[in-house]
Formats: structure tokens, C-alpha cells, sequence
């Protein structure tokens, strides 16, 4: 408890600022993650990808700092909301697009979609529909390293709004008795849907909410790429030396809708507006990299490797061909 | 290059739309994120968002408009300098939509229910494990949990009392001495939370074992045996297996009350990437338990509290296992058929006793496993005997009766003399009151009143 109390809600980064490189490698990553969201939009537009489709934009700078922090054999697991998280873990945009548009050649063949999605290789573990499952599921991944005699740590990331459900609490509790390096990273947007926080949850400091189990838990700003590295990087270290579990509320907003058909009467088109022109997580990385002397055409050639990148996963995914009808009934159990 | 604003999809059922308002003008420069038009769909009023940047060259279709089919060009949006079309020639925003998602290719309704309704293989007779020694179910199910703990490290037991207390039913008396803490783990009362936990273990590789308290209890937890272990390997396309046995006794205890007395069996045997079996003997309880721990999908084992203390013969071979899926005649006979499971066996087969008094010889079929399910050997039995009658401690409404009756109909329908009829649970919570609580379930003079119904 005292490891939580002690710790207050520290906005912006306090710690060594990211280098050039750094900073330079997590444009590239955000702006992946932001474009190819909008071809996916895109892509929805032209029924080309159907049923539920969540856009991570807005978000980026939480999963691209956070990745910054891990090492090779540390597990992601998520929500719905998780081609981002896809992406930053190194699975590819190809794989990711063909996904969900429902081909062969996505990552769970077609079978999973936008919110399935799985890679062994890239120790991704969904992709979860159930808001808050992943929680519980996560601290399973950390139970794994532990009863393995790793130090590999797994995030399980969950949005406000599935703060409030139980299981969250009960993980929280399981993963503090054990001690499991579980990094939980609440991705605050301000809304569950239609919901905004205050009128969903009592606590208004998600931060805190692990404090009756002596999580330690720190609140960022998830715009501020330096800022939610120095703090994964903090929480992560604290797993990986065996301390047990460590929370963090990210700070971010989506601009997108919660889905595509979200009509957005719950907030004002003035507040999307407003962040996305003074707290852009992007916009703020280039701003810094142009501030250290970076040339615009050193940008503007990742824009247009980016931009490649996304079109190749699109086109990719659009002369993939359907999965084969003999799919549908595969893998529902493996050979015992 | 000028580009084509089409109507967006902005639902999943979304066909066609109205365009209500023009929000940018013709030559208005518009930005990646800027609101262009509001458009109404089936469902409610959305903005329409620029995804490139450029001059809005030409509105093609005025606000006002109805019924505008998703993909209709609406705009064009042109680069600055640029002259403007006339009509919707330009290229559109991405590409050509797919016609493989216009006119769905593969047509999962064409297929049929089940993949090429195999014949059924006749049944195979059952290996012979040589000598047995007499055990309570209760031993059996620990015997397999050892020797399960003891051939794979990545074995391990998780659940309310399980260790420092022994087992609230005593099935893990031991373990905790013999594997320590690190395998045989205690969970604070969190069904939810440790399942959860468990089944993401499982997704890593790791088998655990999870007990529950009783049966009733997993419903906190069936969230995940259901959408997360069931459902991952298929949504994973076949990446993340989950090799995991969820076990506990199920059905009716004795004067506990409804909560703590229902079948899970037609629950669970539901749901495709589950195996569900329901043993009634040692052996059964034994050969099931350790083929559960060792396949590689998620298994619900349903046990029975009250068998945990009836002594059944089990072969004392050190390998002995039972596949999950095949049935076991208890009894043979030549008039009716009558399957059933767990600790209904037991009344099927004092049934059979009574009803060999009367001339009539019953075949009672233990299933053992309820899904996958040994339609096979029960096909096999009704051919033979040409009458069906199901017992099931469960309710009668879509129990596992029903199911079975099913599977005789469409394999043997030809071949039965008669309706095929159902012995089950009263359809009504259980009841505390001893007379009442007899009386809500099935009873050997049930069966037997059954099967003279139908002979
Ligand atoms: C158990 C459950 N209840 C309800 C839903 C429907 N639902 C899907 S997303 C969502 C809102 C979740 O909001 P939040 O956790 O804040 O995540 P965000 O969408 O903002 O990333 C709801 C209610 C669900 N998928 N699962
Ligand atoms: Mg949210």
C-alpha cells in the first residue's frame, strides 16, 4: 500500500527524454498505426471490411511507447480495440489488413476479424470481445512466466470503461498475491462507448483503483510518447524484477467513433477538434523532431514508406482470396 | 489525381443512405479529419470525414438526396490546381471494391450441417487392462491427478481448498505434500478471475487443471470456458490450442437446494471446441480424468458427489487411460436400449435388474463422454434392440435426451418399434424437502414404467 500512496499522479515525463532515433522510430510506428487505421476506415466504407471495426487512432503514442519498453518473449493481450497493439508487436500490416477484410491470408485465416486476431511468434494473445476478459486472461500469461522461471513480463490493456467490471478486481487481487509481473495499462479515452468516465465510474483516478492491493499505479499523458515510455519503463522494470504487478492510466482520446457506426452524440465534434489540433500524439513527435534539426524530407520519406506500406497491405488484402469453404470446419479441436 | 468520394458504409447492415447536409462547399479546401457531409443511415446521423487531403472539386449528389447506394460517388475530390471532372470518371478513393464480398463465394449454408454425414464406424470393442482392485471414485479421480502431476511438468491444480485443505470433496488429499505450492495452488473464492487466469495459462502451453468447488459454480466463470478457451483455437485459426480440464462434481448433491443442484451436461456438451465427459465408475472416473488432462483442448469433466465414495473394480495398470468419446455397454440386452450417464447409470441399471424379473432384457449404454458423442454404439444398440429410452438426472428441455433421441432418428429411425421416450429431472428447480427432492428426480420404477410403455 505504502509503494502506491507515495506515488502521485505525475503528468508528462519526468525521466531521460527518448533519443533522436527513438523518437524517430516511434514516428514511423505511429503513423503506420494512424494510416493504416484510416485505410481501414476506408476500407469500411467500401464494404470491404464488415460487422465491428474499432480504430485505435488517437491512441498511438500508448501502445508505440509501451512496446518501446519490452523485449523479445514479453506477452500483449488486449481488446477489440487491437490493431495498433498488432502492429507496434511487429505483426505484419499485410496479415493484420487481410484479417479484417476475412481472407486467407489474415492472421487467424479469416476466421477471427478485426477483433480476433492472434501470433504466436509475435507473443500476441488477442484480440479479446468480452469487455475485460483480457484482464483476467493477462495475468494468466504473467501466472505462465512465473510458473516458467522467466522474467518476461505480460501487459494485459483494457479501456476505462472495462475498469469497472469485476474480474478486473479480481485479477487485480490474484495478480498482487502472486506477484505476477502483469504491467495492467488502463488506456483512459474518456469513454466506454457513449459513456464517459464520471458517469460510468465513482473513481474518477483510475490510477489508483489497485491501491486496496498495493498496485502501484501512475496516471500519464498517453499523447506524450516520452511520457508513457519513462513510465513503462518504470512499471515494467518493477515486473520484471519480481515486485509483482504495476498500473498505469494512460490519458489518450479516440477521434474515431467507438466503432464505425458510432453517431457521436455523446461528445462535442469542438472537443475531438481541439485535441487533435493541441495534443496530437503525432503531430507533437514530429514537432520535437523538426525542433532537433530533422529535415522535412526525412519526414516526408517515412510518410511516404508509410503510405506504401499501407496501400501494399490493402491491395494485399483485397486480392487475397476468401478462406477455402473446407475452413469452416477446421480448428475447432486439435488432434488429441 | 482527382479521386472519387463514394458513400461510405458507415454500419454493418448500412445498404443505402440519405445525404442530409453538405457541410464543405465546392472549392473548399478540406484536410484529413474535417467533417465533409452528414449522412443518415439506418441507425442514426453520422459525419462523413475526409481521409485525404485536397479540394472539394465537384458535389455530385445534392443533400436532400435518398436512398443513396454505399459506394455511389458523391463528390470529387481534386489536388490543388488541378482541373475538374465532370462526372465521376475519376478513380475512386481506394480501389475497386472486392466482388468476392459482394457475392459471398463460399456459401456456408450450402454446406452441410456436419461435415459429409460420415457413415458411422461400428464400434470398436473396448482393450482389456487386465486385473483390477477395487477403488471409490474418489481415489480414482486423485490416482489420475497424481499420476498426471507426476508425468508432465506443465501439470498443475488449481482451485478453492484444493491444497492446505485437501479438497473441499478430498479428491486432492496429498497433493499439495507431494507437488508443493507452486502446482497445487489455493484461489481466494474469484471463479471468474482464476478461470481467467487458467485459461490464459493454458493459452501458453501450460495444462491446468481447475477445480470447481461444484459445477454450479463455473457459471460464474463460463464466460471463459466458453468464449475464451472454447472459441480461441478457431478464432486463432488454429494457432492457440488450450489444453485445459475444468472438473468438479455436478448434478444433484442431496438436500442442498436448487443452487447447488443442476446438470451442466447439455450445458456444456453445447458448444463446439469443448470436450465434455461424465464418468460414473472408478474406472470411468480414472481413464477419463487422465485422457482429459492430457488432450489438448479444453475438457469439462461433470463428477458426481455422490459417487465420490462408491467403490468400483478399476485396472490397476499403471498406463490405464480411456479414450474421450466412446460409450461403454454396461449390460447387454436385446429389447430396448437405454442410455445414459454419471450416476444414472446406477438406476439404469437397477432398472434393468427389475425388469429382467419381467422378461424384458435391457441394454444400458454408459455414454462416458457427452461430447464428442458415441452416436455409433448407440446406433449400433437400437438396431438391435429397435427401443430408446434416455435417462438423465437433468431437465427434460433440450437435456441431453433430446439429443440423443435426435441421433437415432436421423441413424435409425427405420429400425425403431417405437417413440423413442425420456426419463429426466422434474422440470422445476430442486426442491429442498426430502419427499420432494425424491420426487424430482428419476427413479429405477421410472425407467422401468418407460420401457414397459414402450414394449
Ligand atoms: C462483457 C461485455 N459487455 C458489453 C460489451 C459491448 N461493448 C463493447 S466495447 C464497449 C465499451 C468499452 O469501453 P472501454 O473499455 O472504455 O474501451 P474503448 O472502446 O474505449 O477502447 C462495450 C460496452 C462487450 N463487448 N462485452
Ligand atoms: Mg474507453
Amino acid at each position: 500500500m505504502a509503494a502506491a500512496q507515495e506515488k502521485t499522479a505525475r503528468v508528462g515525463g519526468n525521466g531521460p527524454s527518448l533519443t533522436r532515433e527513438q523518437f524517430m522510430d516511434a514516428f514511423h510506428e505511429m503513423l503506420l498505426i494512424r494510416r493504416f487505421e484510416e485505410k481501414a476506415g476506408q476500407l469500411y466504407g467500401m464494404g470491404l471490411i464488415g460487422g465491428f471495426c474499432h480504430l485505435y487512432i488517437g491512441q498511438e503514442a500508448v501502445v508505440v511507447g509501451i512496446q518501446m519498453t519490452l523485449k523479445d518473449g514479453d506477452k500483449l493481450i488486449t481488446s477489440y480495440r487491437d490493431h495498433g497493439q498488432m502492429l507496434a508487436a511487429g505483426m505484419t500490416p499485410r496479415g493484420v489488413m487481410a484479417e479484417l477484410t476475412g481472407r486467407a491470408t489474415g492472421y487467424s485465416r479469416g476466421k477471427g476479424g478485426s477483433m480476433h486476431m492472434f501470433s504466436r511468434e509475435k507473443n500476441f494473445y488477442g484480440g479479446h470481445g468480452i469487455v475485460g476478459a483480457q484482464v483476467a486472461l493477462g495475468i494468466g500469461l504473467a501466472f505462465a512466466n512465473k510458473y516458467r522461471g522467466t522474467d518476461e513480463v505480460s501487459v494485459a490493456y483494457f479501456g476505462d470503461g472495462a475498469a469497472n467490471q469485476g474480474q478486473v478486481y479480481e485479477s487485480f487481487n490474484l495478480a498482487a498475491l502472486h506477484k505476477l509481473p502483469c504491467l495492467f495499462i488502463i488506456e483512459n479515452n474518456l469513454y466506454g462507448m457513449g459513456t464517459s468516465v464520471e458517469r460510468a465510474s465513482a473513481s474518477h483516478e483510475l490510477w489508483r483503483n489497485g491501491e486496496p492491493w498495493g498496485i502501484p499505479g501512475r496516471r500519464v499523458d498517453g499523447m506524450d510518447i516520452a511520457a508513457v515510455h519513462e513510465a513503462a519503463a518504470e512499471a515494467v522494470a518493477h515486473c520484471r524484477a519480481g515486485k509483482g504487478p504495476y498500473l498505469l492510466e494512460m490519458m489518450t482520446y479516440r477521434y474515431r467513433g467507438h466503432s464505425m457506426s458510432d453517431p457521436a452524440k455523446y461528445r462535442k465534434r469542438e472537443e475531438v477538434d481541439q485535441i487533435r489540433k493541441t495534443r496530437d500524439p503525432i503531430e507533437h513527435v514530429r514537432q520535437i523532431l523538426l525542433d532537433a534539426g530533422v529535415g522535412e524530407d526525412s519526414l516526408r520519406k517515412i510518410e511516404d514508406d508509410v503510405k506504401a506500406t499501407v496501400n501494399d497491405s490493402a491491395e494485399f488484402a483485397q486480392t487475397s482470396p476468401e478462406p477455402d469453404p473446407a475452413e469452416l470446419y477446421t480448428d475447432v479441436l486439435l488432434e488429441a | 489525381m482527382a479521386t472519387d468520394i463514394l458513400m461510405p458504409a458507415l454500419s454493418p447492415t448500412m445498404t443505402e443512405g440519405a445525404l442530409a447536409r453538405w457541410v464543405k462547399a465546392e472549392g473548399d479546401t478540406v484536410s484529413i479529419g474535417d467533417v465533409l457531409a452528414e449522412i443518415e443511415t439506418d441507425k442514426a446521423t453520422m459525419e462523413v470525414e475526409a481521409v485525404e487531403n485536397g479540394i472539394l472539386g465537384r458535389i455530385l449528389v445534392p443533400e436532400g438526396t435518398q436512398d443513396i447506394a454505399v459506394n455511389t460517388p458523391i463528390a470529387i475530390l481534386v489536388a490543388e490546381g488541378e482541373a475538374v471532372p465532370d462526372a465521376a470518371a475519376a478513380t475512386p478513393a481506394v480501389a475497386e471494391p472486392a466482388t468476392a464480398t459482394e457475392e459471398p463465394a463460399a456459401q456456408p449454408s450450402a454446406a452441410p450441417a456436419t461435415p459429409a454425414a460420415a457413415p458411422l464406424s461400428a464400434p470398436q470393442p473396448e482393450k482389456d487392462w487386465g486385473p483390477t482392485a477395487e477403488i471409490t471414485v474418489r481415489e480414482a479421480l486423485h490416482d489420475a491427478m497424481q499420476a498426471e502431476l507426476r508425468r508432465d511438468p506443465d501439470v498443475f491444480l488449481i482451485g478453492e481448498e484444493v491444497a492446505e485443505y485437501q479438497g473441499a470433496y478430498k479428491i486432492s488429499q496429498g497433493l499439495l505434500a507431494e507437488f508443493g505450492d507452486k502446482r497445487v495452488i489455493d484461489m481466494p473464492i474469484t471463479e471468474h478471475g482464476f478461470t481467467g487466469m487458467a485459461v490464459g495459462a493454458a493459452l501458453t502451453g501450460l495444462k491446468p487443471i481447475v477445480e470447481f468447488m461444484t459445477m454450479n459454480f463455473s457459471m460464474q466463470a463460463i464466460d471463459h470456458i466458453i468464449n475464451s478457451a472454447a472459441k480461441t483455437l478457431y478464432m486463432s485459426g488454429g494457432q492457440m490450442g488450450c489444453p485445459i480440464v475444468f472438473r468438479g462434481p455436478n448434478g444433484a448433491a442431496a438436500r442442498v437446494g436448487a443452487q447447488h443442484s443442476q446438470c451442466y451436461g447439455s450445458w456444456y456438451a453445447h458448444v463446439p471446441g469443448l470436450k465434455v465427459v461424465a464418468p460414473w465408475s472408478s474406472a470411468d472416473a480414472k481413464g477419463l480424468l487422465r485422457a482429459a488432462i492430457r488432450d489438448p483442448n479444453p475438457v469439462i469433466v461433470l463428477e458426481n458427489e455422490i459417487l465420490y465414495g462408491r467403490k468400483f473394480p478399476c485396472p490397476v495398470d499403471e498406463d490405464f487411460i480411456l479414450p474421450i468419446g466412446k460409450a461403454k455397454i454396461e449390460r447387454e440386452g436385446r429389447d430396448v436400449t437405454i442410455v445414459t450417464f454419471s450416476i444414472m447409470v446406477t438406476t439404469a441399471l437397477e432398472a434393468a435388474e427389475e425388469l429382467a424379473q419381467q422378461g424384458i432384457e435391457a441394454e444400458v449404454i454408459n455414454l462416458r463422454s457427452l461430447r464428442p458423442l458415441d452416436t455409433a454404439t448407440i446406433v449400433e444398440s437400437v438396431k438391435k434392440t429397435s427401443r430408446l429410452v434416455t435417462l438423465e438426472e437433468g431437465w427434460p428441455f433440450a437435456g441431453i435426451g433430446a439429443e440423443v433421441a435426435m441421433q437415432v432418428i436421423e441413424h435409425a429411425f427405420d429400425w425403431l418399434d417405437a417413440p423413442p421416450a425420456r426419463v429426466t429431472g422434474v422440470d422445476v428447480p430442486m426442491p429442498f424437502a426430502a419427499n420432494l427432492e425424491k420426487l424430482a428426480l428419476p427413479q429405477p420404477e421410472h425407467v422401468v414404467e418407460a420401457v414397459r410403455r414402450l414394449i
